[in-house]
């Protein structure tokens, strides 16, 4: 449904992306992970033909974006990160406005009206949008990337400045319209990306660093080897114990949490697993295991590790 | 382009520019009209319509100070580009509804004539004249404050930048005067509006100048079609 081909952007002697490849299949959920100015929006800007590319070429529903760009542009319902509202319209003003702008043929009122249930916007419908809450402008942003039924959705960071009830509604829609559109969202936070997404394109200065699914991504990304566990008993005896453990790297102690209760992260060489070993250790001394976590790892630690920290060095 | 259009000239009364323009512009030309003509019970429209000149002139640019700059600072210029819509049906609707606003106002014109038509037999052709000369003045001028709205994101800039071709525009014909050479006097008289608006102010449907205030629109609304394509570019 979407083909990227060695996209690049240059500003000046800069490149925003460069050489991007990836393409996407028709009904698929597409995650565009990346941190902020890695080239996300860039991106998706050249996909919609906002901006042009200065080299390589897109497609969306086999139409080439930079070739046609008005036939390419019927089948892509775009809201960028600022969703471009006019705040001096109302709702039902801004929708007609965008329905006729964008030549959709589909029966007016009920079209309109079909989008507003699916975005919960029927309340606010005549109000002006200036004076909606940032939430529901985002929604009625939603709405008009959804007028005329396009083949291919594009969301650049849907969820930024909601509130967490707010997030999990637009991600329920966004999994919802995945039935039946393609979808490409962006986002820098990566349990958004996993909730939502079939498949997961990192990016970072302007590069493709990984791409596969969410499951593969924290595979590849979750450290077994890494864990937190919190243990009742005598802190000094419990770090004496622990440091005995085999292929162990580094034990560092985080202190008392609870009374009677010491935090120690562990970690040991890639690819073993010590979580039994604790256990049965900890259990012959009867000193309680209170809680054992893996170190989730943030997105900033993914980055790290998937574009090595050289990279990352500068940057910090 | 019927959806900017419309949504353009809808805007103009949604936010108190549409009405602060039409106002500033009736209350001015009224003023003249008295002075002018009533007060001086004088039939003759001429000096009224050479006044609008510069009343035009000098509100022009509150028509068009917002017509792209806006969009872009709002971001709202996303929506129309990423639109299946050309880059030039999106500058001549915003073009159009600029227009328009600036037609409703000079049929103020007409309001003269019947006003008039209660003492005496006012020279309709006089009226006529000038309603086509402010219009395609007007047609002109707007163009011009189109291009400058698309040079930048600022309402502001915008709008000061288009005064200052006011100015030049009104007073360029003042400073022939200074010039010894005959070329520079010829290229000022040629670039003068006000010489080519003179004629319908006395009755005078000028075609030549007809054709060179569309030229003047035809040249801006291109050049503003290319300023928007080139930032898609650059």
């Amino acid at each position: 449904m979407i083909e990227v081909k060695n996209l690049s952007k240059r500003y000046g002697k800069n490149y925003a992306v460069e050489d991007l490849s990836f393409s996407v299949k028709e009904g698929e959920i597409l995650g565009f992970l990346g941190p902020n100015g890695a080239g996300k929006s860039t991106t998706m800007n050249m996909l919609t033909g906002y901006i042009s590319a200065t080299s390589g070429s897109a497609s969306v529903a086999g139409i080439d974006v930079l070739e046609n760009p008005i036939e390419a542009k019927k089948h892509i319902g775009y809201l960028p990160e600022l969703p471009p509202l006019y705040l001096d319209m109302t709702v039902k003003d801004y929708l007609d406005f965008a329905y006729s702008l964008k030549k959709v043929s589909l029966p007016k009122r009920a079209h309109i009206k079909e989008i507003c249930g699916l975005v919960k916007i029927e309340d606010v419908y005549n109000r002006l949008i200036g004076n909606l809450s940032k939430g529901y402008r985002q929604r009625v942003g939603v709405a008009q990337a959804l007028l005329g039924n396009p083949d291919v959705l594009i969301l650049d960071e849907p969820t930024v400045g909601l509130d967490p009830k707010q997030i999990i509604e637009i991600r329920n829609l966004i999994k919802h319209l995945g039935k039946n559109h393609t979808v490409i969202l962006s986002s820098h936070i990566l349990t958004e990306v996993q909730a939502v997404c079939e498949r997961v394109v990192v990016i970072n200065n302007g590069h493709i660093v990984a791409d596969g699914t969410p499951d593969d991504l924290s595979t590849s990304m979750t450290a077994d080897h890494k864990l937190i566990i919190r243990v009742a008993g005598p802190g000094d005896e419990v770090y004496k114990l622990l440091s005995k453990l085999p292929h162990l790297v580094e034990i560092t102690r985080s202190g008392q949490k609870e009374p009677g209760v010491y935090e120690f992260s562990i970690e040991t060489e890639t690819g073993t697993d010590v979580r039994r070993e604790i256990f049965s250790r900890l259990s012959d001394r009867n000193w309680p295991l209170m809680a054992m976590r893996t170190n989730d790892l943030t997105l900033e630690d993914v980055f790290l590790q998937l574009t090595g920290e050289k990279q990352m060095g500068g940057r910090r | 382009m019927l959806a900017v259009f419309k949504r353009e000239f809808q805007s103009y009364f949604h936010s108190a520019i549409g009405f602060v323009f039409l106002s500033v512009f009736c209350f001015f030309s009224g003023l003249f009209f008295y002075l002018y003509c009533m007060a001086s019970l004088n039939a003759d429209l001429t000096p009224v319509f050479s006044a609008m000149f510069t009343i035009s002139l000098m509100v022009i640019p509150l028509l068009t100070m917002k017509l792209l700059s806006e969009d872009k600072r709002q971001k709202t210029d996303q929506l129309l580009l990423t639109s299946p819509v050309s880059l030039f049906s999106l500058v001549l609707g915003k073009y159009l509804a600029a227009l328009s606003v600036y037609g409703l106002a000079i049929l103020i014109n007409v309001l003269f004539g019947i006003v008039l038509s209660a003492f005496t037999s006012p020279e309709w052709m006089v009226i006529i004249g000038n309603l086509l000369g402010s219009f395609f003045m007007g047609a002109a001028f707007i163009a011009i404050g189109l291009f400058i709205s698309s040079l930048t994101e600022s309402q502001l800039i915008a709008a000061i930048l288009t005064f200052a071709v006011s100015f030049v525009l009104i007073l360029i014909d003042g400073v022939t005067a200074f010039f010894s050479s005959s070329v520079l006097d010829k290229i000022v008289e040629w670039l003068s509006f006000n010489n080519r608006y003179y004629p319908f102010t006395i009755g005078v449907i000028d075609y030549s100048a007809i054709v060179f205030f569309l030229s003047v629109a035809a040249i801006f609304v291109f050049l503003t079609i290319r300023v928007l394509d080139k930032k898609r570019w650059s």
